[in-house]
Order: structure tokens, then C-alpha cells, then sequence
């Protein structure tokens, strides 16, 4: 196919990111400071854009542009819709936050976009240089994003601290890689899937390992969490927004596309990888989150705990685990920006609070955002007929399938202790003496909580857009 | 002796683990943990131009290449993040990284 023809087919989602963040860029530089609600309206709008003409490809069959180095398949659709609709969502929420805290520069914006066209590049990756570079243009992005606050001594030092263990992530990744490439021969996953046969060299194994504990990283699995708290409290709350939501989808997508695309023939080799993961991350999640007393660090252990249950679905290998991982991801995305909503929303005389005790009696001082929050600690929490629970049942039910009974039992044993910590928000709001109220927060930040928790109450009415969706991504990669 | 494939490994491997090291055992100066990080990404790429003459295969240079690239982009950016770091701390010190806790 000629490369004009292909660049407008398969490509165009990303040309339209690409070329957008060029024209924001320029807009940014020629008008300066007074350009960011400009650059920032017109960045929702590209995102929007990208959204639609991903919508209207939805029917295309499944095709491999430039040399097989990148592929456009129904999975990386359906990722690329959740992973956009995050960055939407949360460059929506940050205008306000970024205008009170005089951070309105039209570079947030712009770094939120070119991370984003990083994620769509990772989630269609389909060899390992393609991976890598789109790993590489996600994460600088991010650590520029984390240290945006730069007169604020904790937002650098988060940026810090995400820069030195994002970049020994990526060099273990590259290590992997290149042990892979030299043991198989090929950088293609189709290639080294072909090269790679049920007794393979040691060299492999390493490699496999070594990829995956720097996928690992960049998902905040344990046992590779321990910048996630960290950074979460110190980054800038909207850019947490987008860390917990949109970064995610792509670390968990390119994870499932490398192992069940590049290594079928050793299955159970990668699964017990991926199966202490999943234990170390759930197991992780609910226990340390107990002690926490800043939400926003609850809400880091939640996202390490919640990334366990995706792994249990992938752990399981088969098309159904696929699938569970893939609604799960749609339901953890919005769960997630709920959350991040509502703590963008707690503001007592104009200033940011962060701690638990500050929601305290939030039922009688403002009803429904308690009841907003109460629903999406229900959700977190997995209890029916929330939206939540129907992500565990998922993931769950794929793993007893595949018969990984110690695993599913581990995972609901772990539910069932982070169910205490997200309960006890729900109590601090319903029983405990009302704390100072909070300021009337802006209208987007408002629709985006009510608009999370009526999808979570209304999930199970109307579950089979999102069900076929992700039952047509999890076949495309078998 | 010749020098085969296995040497070039086994320098990579060390200085891979060098690096590693480097970053997790150093307690003094951020500047040393930038230094692992190149580090790591050298030995990477030795790694991949001694696979690429020893398959015959070009894409391991081509590979070479990008990782160069991307780690001056890396360092650019960590340095940057560590002067905004120092503007507000006065100090690049590993252990005063410490006012969040964990």
C-alpha cells in the first residue's frame, strides 16, 4: 500500500495529534501566556478529533502499516478510545486548578497531548523499536508533567523521582529487548513468536523478564510500585488525574499485546511472571493503603491494587481474560477520573486539601457530592451491582476458567480488605463531625463526577457497548 | 583468542549491572544516579550492535541509533527537572530527596 494511503487509513488518529500539537506549539510560542485557554480549548478539540476518527474506522479490518511496526487492530482501537477520553477528561478538570495555582501555561496542554500520541504509539506497537520509542515519548512527557509545578519543592521532586525510576525502567526494558532481539533474531512480535518455541534459550527467558519488570514500572505493579505514592502526592493533582487514568491503559495494553502476541509457545513461562505480579500488586494495594491519611496517596495504592486485578485477567492468557482486562480498563478509567474529580473538588477558601479528615461529615455540609463519592468508593470497592464489581467478576471468572484457583482466591481475600479502606471514606463522610465546607467547584469538574457515577450505576442496565466493544478487542489479538 | 559474541555480552552485562547498581547503592549525588542511567543505556546498546554483526542483521544498529537519540533527549529533560529541583531545595543531594515520605 502507498504511504500516503496508509498514513490517512491506519494513521490517522495519531497524524491528527501530531500535526495538532505542532499548531498548538505555535499558537503557544506567538501568543505567550495569553494563549493558554486558547491552546487549552483547542487541545480538547484535537483529543475530541482523534476520539471521532478512531470511532469511524471501528469497522476496518485488522492491518499492520510501516513494515509491521505498528498495527491497527480492533484491541488498540478500543485502548486508544480510553486512553484519549483520560486525557480529555483530565485536561478539562485542570483548567481551574491550573488558573488558581498561576500555572495556566499552554505547555500543559501541549505535554498532555504529545504524552498521549506516545500512548497511541505504545498501544499500536507491534515490534520493539516501535515500543520503545513509544514508551520513551509517553514517559518524557510525564516527567516534565510531574515536576509542572516547578516553584512547588514537591511537585520537582516527584518529577525527580519519577525521572530516575522511570529511566531505570526503561534501561531494563531496553536490556530485555535487546536479549530478545539477539535470541530471536528478529525486533517484530509476530517474528520473535515464530522464533521462539516451547524450550526456549535462557536468553529469551531473561529478556521476557527483563521487559516485563520495566512494563511492570510503568503500570506501578508491585513489586515495582514504589515511586507510584510518591509521585502521586507530590505531582500537581490534575497530572495525578492523568498518571492514574490515561497511563495506565497504555502500560496495561502494550503488556498484553507483547505477551500474547510475541510469546504464545511459553505461556506458562510468562504467566507465572504475570501471576506474582498480580498477587505482590493486589495483595500491595489493599494492605498499605490502610494507614493512609492523604487521598491522594490512597487513590496510588488503590490504582497498584486495581492493576493487580487487570493482571489477574491477563494471567489467565485466554481470549476471556483479554477481554475482562479490557473492560476493566474502561471501568477502572472511570472510576478513577470520578475520583480524581472529586478531589479536584475539595477546596476550602480556595485552597487544596488532600486529607481524608477533610471530607469529614461531607454528607451533611454537601449531600451529593457524598453521595457521588460514596458510589465511587462502592465501585472501587467491587460491590454489586456497581461497576466495579462487574470488573472483578470478569477478570475473576477468566481466572478460575484457565483454573488459576489460587489467584482468584488471592484476589477476592485482597477485595475483600481494600473494601475496609474504601468504606471508611463513606464513614468519615456519612458519620463523622462536618468539617469546614467546601467551595463551590467549576461546572466541568461537577459534570464529571456526576457523569462517572451515573455510568457506574447505570453499567449493568446497558452493559453491551462496551462488552462487544471489548469482546471484538480481546479476539483481534488471538 | 578471538573476540566473539560472548565478550561483548558479558562487558554489557557488567556494565548493565554497574549501572543498576549504581542508581540503587548511591546515597551522594543525583549528577552520579544521570550517570547510571547513561550507563545502562550504553551497555544496551552494545548489547545490540554486537547481536546485529553477529546475526548479520542491520535492525540492531538501527535500534542503536534510536536508543542514542532517546537518551540525549533523557538526559536534556532530567537535567532540567533536577536545576528545578535545586532552585527549590539548594541541594541535589539523594538524601534530602525526602519531603514526601516513602
Amino acid at each position: 500500500m502507498p504511504f500516503l494511503a496508509e498514513l490517512g487509513q491506519h494513521f490517522l488518529p495519531e497524524v491528527i495529534l501530531a500535526i495538532g500539537v505542532l499548531v498548538l506549539i505555535l499558537i503557544g510560542a506567538f501568543r505567550g501566556e495569553r494563549g493558554f485557554s486558547l491552546v487549552d480549548e483547542m487541545a480538547v478539540g484535537i483529543l475530541g478529533l482523534a476520539i471521532v476518527a478512531i470511532l469511524l474506522s471501528s469497522k476496518q479490518v485488522d492491518v499492520a502499516v510501516f513494515d509491521g511496526a505498528f498495527i491497527d487492530d480492533a484491541f488498540s482501537r478500543f485502548v486508544k478510545v480510553l486512553a484519549l477520553v483520560g486525557a480529555m477528561v483530565s485536561i478539562l478538570m485542570s483548567v481551574d486548578w491550573l488558573q488558581r495555582n498561576g500555572l495556566e501555561k499552554f505547555e500543559f496542554p501541549v505535554l498532555v497531548i504529545l504524552s498521549t500520541l506516545g500512548m497511541m504509539l505504545l498501544i499500536s506497537a507491534d515490534n520493539l523499536i516501535a515500543l520503545y520509542l513509544g514508551l520513551e515519548l509517553m514517559s518524557l512527557a510525564l516527567y516534565v508533567m510531574a515536576a509542572f509545578a516547578r516553584d512547588d519543592g514537591r511537585s520537582s521532586e516527584a518529577g525527580l523521582k519519577y525521572f530516575v525510576l522511570g529511566a531505570l525502567s526503561s534501561g531494563m526494558m531496553l536490556y530485555g529487548s535487546s536479549l530478545l532481539y539477539g535470541f530471536s533474531g528478529t525486533v517484530s512480535f509476530d517474528g520473535i513468536a515464530q522464533a521462539v518455541t516451547e524450550h526456549p534459550p535462557l536468553g529469551v527467558i531473561f529478556g521476557l523478564v527483563f521487559v516485563l519488570a520495566g512494563l511492570a514500572f510503568k503500570m506501578s505493579a508491585a513489586p515495582f510500585h514504589m515511586w507510584t505514592p510518591d509521585v502521586y502526592e507530590g505531582a500537581p493533582t490534575p497530572v495525578t488525574a492523568f498518571f492514574a487514568s490515561a497511563a495506565k491503559m497504555a502500560a496495561v495494553a502494550i503488556t498484553a499485546r507483547i505477551v500474547i502476541t510475541a510469546f504464545p509457545a511459553i505461556t506458562t513461562q510468562w504467566r507465572q511472571i504475570i501471576v506474582f505480579l498480580a498477587i505482590a500488586s493486589t495483595l500491595l494495594g489493599s494492605f498499605a493503603a490502610i494507614g493512609q491519611t492523604n487521598i491522594k496517596r490512597l487513590m496510588a495504592y488503590s490504582s497498584i491494587g486495581h492493576m493487580g486485578f487487570a493482571l489477574i485477567g491477563l494471567a489467565a492468557g485466554t481470549e476471556a481474560g483479554v477481554k475482562g482486562v479490557a473492560v476493566y480498563l474502561a471501568i477502572y478509567l472511570v472510576m478513577t477520573l470520578g475520583s480524581f474529580a472529586a478531589i479536584l473538588a475539595m477546596r476550602v477558601d480556595g485552597r487544596n486539601v488532600e486529607n481524608i479528615s477533610d471530607l469529614s461529615g461531607l454528607s451533611r455540609t454537601n449531600g451529593l457530592m457524598a453521595f457521588f463519592l460514596a458510589m465511587l468508593m462502592f465501585s472501587l470497592a467491587g460491590i454489586p451491582p456497581l461497576a466495579g464489581f462487574f470488573a472483578k467478576y470478569y477478570v475473576l471468572l477468566a481466572a478460575v476458567d484457565a483454573g488459576l484457583y489460587p489467584l482468584a482466591v488471592v484476589g477476592v481475600l485482597a477485595s475483600a480488605v481494600a473494601a475496609f479502606y474504601y468504606l471508611r471514606v463513606v464513614k468519615v463522610m456519612y458519620f463523622d463531625e462536618p468539617a469546614p465546607d467546601f467551595d463551590r467547584s467549576p461546572l466541568a469538574i461537577r459534570a464529571v463526577l456526576a457523569a462517572s457515577t451515573v455510568a457506574l450505576l447505570g453499567f449493568w442496565l446497558y452493559p453491551a457497548p462496551i462488552m462487544d466493544a471489548a469482546g471484538a478487542a480481546a479476539k483481534s489479538l488471538f | 583468542m578471538t573476540i566473539g559474541l560472548t565478550h561483548y555480552l558479558v562487558v554489557a552485562a557488567v556494565l548493565f549491572s554497574i549501572g543498576v547498581a549504581g542508581i540503587i547503592l548511591n546515597r551522594k549525588n543525583i549528577i552520579v544516579i544521570l550517570m547510571s542511567v547513561e550507563l545502562i543505556l550504553l551497555s544496551v546498546n552494545i548489547n545490540f550492535v554486537a547481536f546485529s554483526q553477529a546475526l548479520g542483521d542491520l535492525v540492531g544498529q538501527v535500534f542503536a541509533l534510536f536508543v542514542l537519540t532517546v537518551a540525549a533527549a533523557e538526559a536534556a529533560i532530567g537535567l532540567a527537572i533536577l536545576v528545578a529541583f535545586y532552585r527549590n531545595r539548594g541541594t541535589i543531594a539523594v538524601e534530602d530527596i525526602n519531603s514526601l515520605k516513602g
